[in-house]
């Protein structure tokens, strides 16, 4: 759980209110993640097999390859994008899946950048809410 | 631009831009000199959606831009086993980028195109692996872009000034130093893709100085690792103190920093790299898949030199990806014929871990790229085997995984 008052930088803004995946390791979409199922795919994932559409996805960084715009852009057409990112490390490659699939089908995946300490008190299967400007709350 | 008078679709593309420079927090946008394109490869719908929304709104590239490698192989177009009508799609994706004034390179390595970015060059680069030998072999500048933004640079020109064209944001971070492997491993070129694999993993965010590389390290070599580290991690950028341009002492390639981290590499973190990409199912082999990223010409010969007067196994599909360009040049060399009566598919335009190419994916899958043993069984759900191209070479010829002591034996 958060302290009152937590806030992320943004890189992307929005609001998004669902359960928090935490990611034990990055993952990439691109070849990680399968848009049509919202599922981790990754083999060398310790997470292989989770589903992480429909939720905060918490993890330290991206990774791998800059298709992963692409993917995040395809989950968000079919609706199995997460609904937000919380990163360590900012990641411009999330975030511009991000802006596409905003320019595109008009859905808003807010990508925010946290302090370590504060990552660390973030909970798997937890609720949060993320509120424009980037104030973070439960978790 | 933003304001529409170049077309919306112009107008997308610099709100693309502007948006990414605000996330980096960049205050100024740069000039770039060319952009090599990863959009191109078909994902789903969205990518057709974004590539009508530019053609559409009449955007056209500024500046010189290549295409990466796409799902479908047009010299080839026998080889694709897939849906055909997702490959319908694919091409009227290509066709688009096309339009919009890119040319159809269709690699992912245009570095070893004539035409490359020189040392301090700006340039807007998507594909893993090629920002990462943009940045590290060639000294020229790209941040890590990805889809989207590639088209959006070269369609406007300009990117955030942020990132890796920034100076200060190029020393390097962490020291690896590789000298106390034993001298068969430096020697090898089986070396380069596990060392890549080892430094993504253990250097996330960072940008590595390797030290104790051999003076004979060659571009290939140094491909391979690039490769492999952005696959298992998130590299942009490494320095190869000695072999290149940004580092000619790890002085230079630290900017003068000192006291960093070292990570020392032994012969077990290399092997270990080879048995993490190697599935020990019991199975035949079935296919070997060389050149990811794409073989250069260099290699193409090698494998020449390995492979013709050989016959491959009949139980065995051996691949070969590289580029048209460079599948042109084999040919002049009369490297391509021979290889092909040895037994050897050549794939060009795409990649056959990205695509429904390989034919029989219940048996092993080997390969001499860390990269393609990577991301091979999430994506097309083969069991893949790592191993040198000599290894990959003489297994084709027995029909079963063979390895080579000589060069593991000291790796123990």
């Amino acid at each position: 759980m958060l302290p009152e008052g937590a806030t992320g930088r943004v890189m992307v803004d929005g609001s998004a209110a669902a359960s928090v995946s935490v990611l034990a390791t990055p993952l990439s979409l691109w070849g990680g993640f399968d848009p049509t199922t919202g599922m981790i795919t990754d083999a060398h994932h310790p997470q292989h097999g989770e589903v992480i559409a429909g939720t905060i996805v918490v993890m330290a960084s991206g990774r791998g390859s800059s298709s992963a715009s692409s993917v995040l852009a395809e989950a968000i057409r079919l609706g199995s994008a997460p609904t937000a990112f919380l990163l360590i490390e900012p990641d411009e490659i999330l975030v511009l899946g991000s802006v596409v699939g905003h320019e595109l089908y008009g859905v808003t995946t807010p990508v925010l950048i946290v302090a370590p300490s504060l990552h660390a008190m973030i909970r798997h299967g937890h609720p949060m809410t993320i509120s424009p400007g980037g104030t973070i709350s439960g978790g | 631009m933003l304001d529409g008078a170049d077309g919306t679709g112009t107008a997308l593309a610099m709100r693309i831009v502007v948006r990414l420079a605000q996330a980096m927090d960049a205050t100024e946008l740069l000039p770039v000199s060319g952009a090599h394109i990863d959009s191109c490869l078909y994902h789903g719908a969205s990518g057709l959606d974004f590539v009508h929304r530019l053609v559409d709104g009449a955007a056209r590239v500024r500046v010189p831009t290549t295409l990466n490698v796409s799902s479908l192989d047009l010299l080839h177009p026998e080889l694709y086993a897939g849906d055909p009508v997702e490959a319908a799609a694919a091409r009227e994706l290509m066709d688009g980028y096309v339009a919009l004034g890119c040319e159809p390179t269709w690699t992912c390595a245009p570095y070893q195109r004539q035409n490359r970015p020189n040392q301090g060059d700006d340039v807007a680069w998507a594909e893993s692996n090629a920002i990462v030998f943009a940045n590290s072999v060639l000294g020229a500048r790209t941040h890590r872009y990805g889809d989207f933004i590639d088209i959006a640079a070269a369609v406007t020109g300009r990117v955030p000034n942020a990132g890796l064209h920034v100076d200060a944001n190029r020393k390097a971070t962490v020291v690896v130093d590789v000298s106390a492997l034993p001298p068969s491993l430096l020697g090898a070129s089986v070396l380069y893709p596990c060392l890549g694999f080892v430094v993504g993993r253990r250097c996330p965010g960072q940008i590595p100085a390797i030290i104790g590389l051999a003076g004979s390290t060659t571009e290939d070599n140094l491909k391979a690792l690039g490769a492999a580290a952005a696959s298992s991690g998130n590299l942009a950028m490494f320095h190869a103190v000695g072999l290149t341009p940004e580092a000619p002492s790890l002085h230079d390639a630290c900017q003068g920093v000192t006291a960093l981290a070292t990570i020392t590499i032994t012969a077990a973190d290399i092997r270990g790299a080879r048995d993490e990409l190697s599935s020990t199912a019991d199975r035949p082999l079935a296919t070997v898949s060389l050149g990811t990223p794409h073989y250069s010409l260099a290699e193409i010969g090698r494998l020449y030199e390995l492979l013709a007067g050989s016959l491959i196994a009949s139980t065995v599909a051996f691949y070969v990806s590289t580029a048209r360009e460079t599948l042109h040049e084999a040919m002049l060399h009369g490297w391509v014929s021979p290889l092909r009566e040895a037994g050897v598919i050549f794939v060009t335009d795409t990649c056959t871990y990205i695509t429904p190419i390989v034919r029989d994916t219940t048996g092993l899958g080997m390969t001499d790229s860390a990269k393609w043993a990577y991301y091979a069984p999430g994506n097309i759900g083969v069991e893949a085997v790592f191993g040198s191209v000599t290894e990959c070479v003489r297994s084709a010829i027995a029909g079963r995984v063979v390895r080579s002591d000589w060069t593991w034996s000291d790796a123990s």
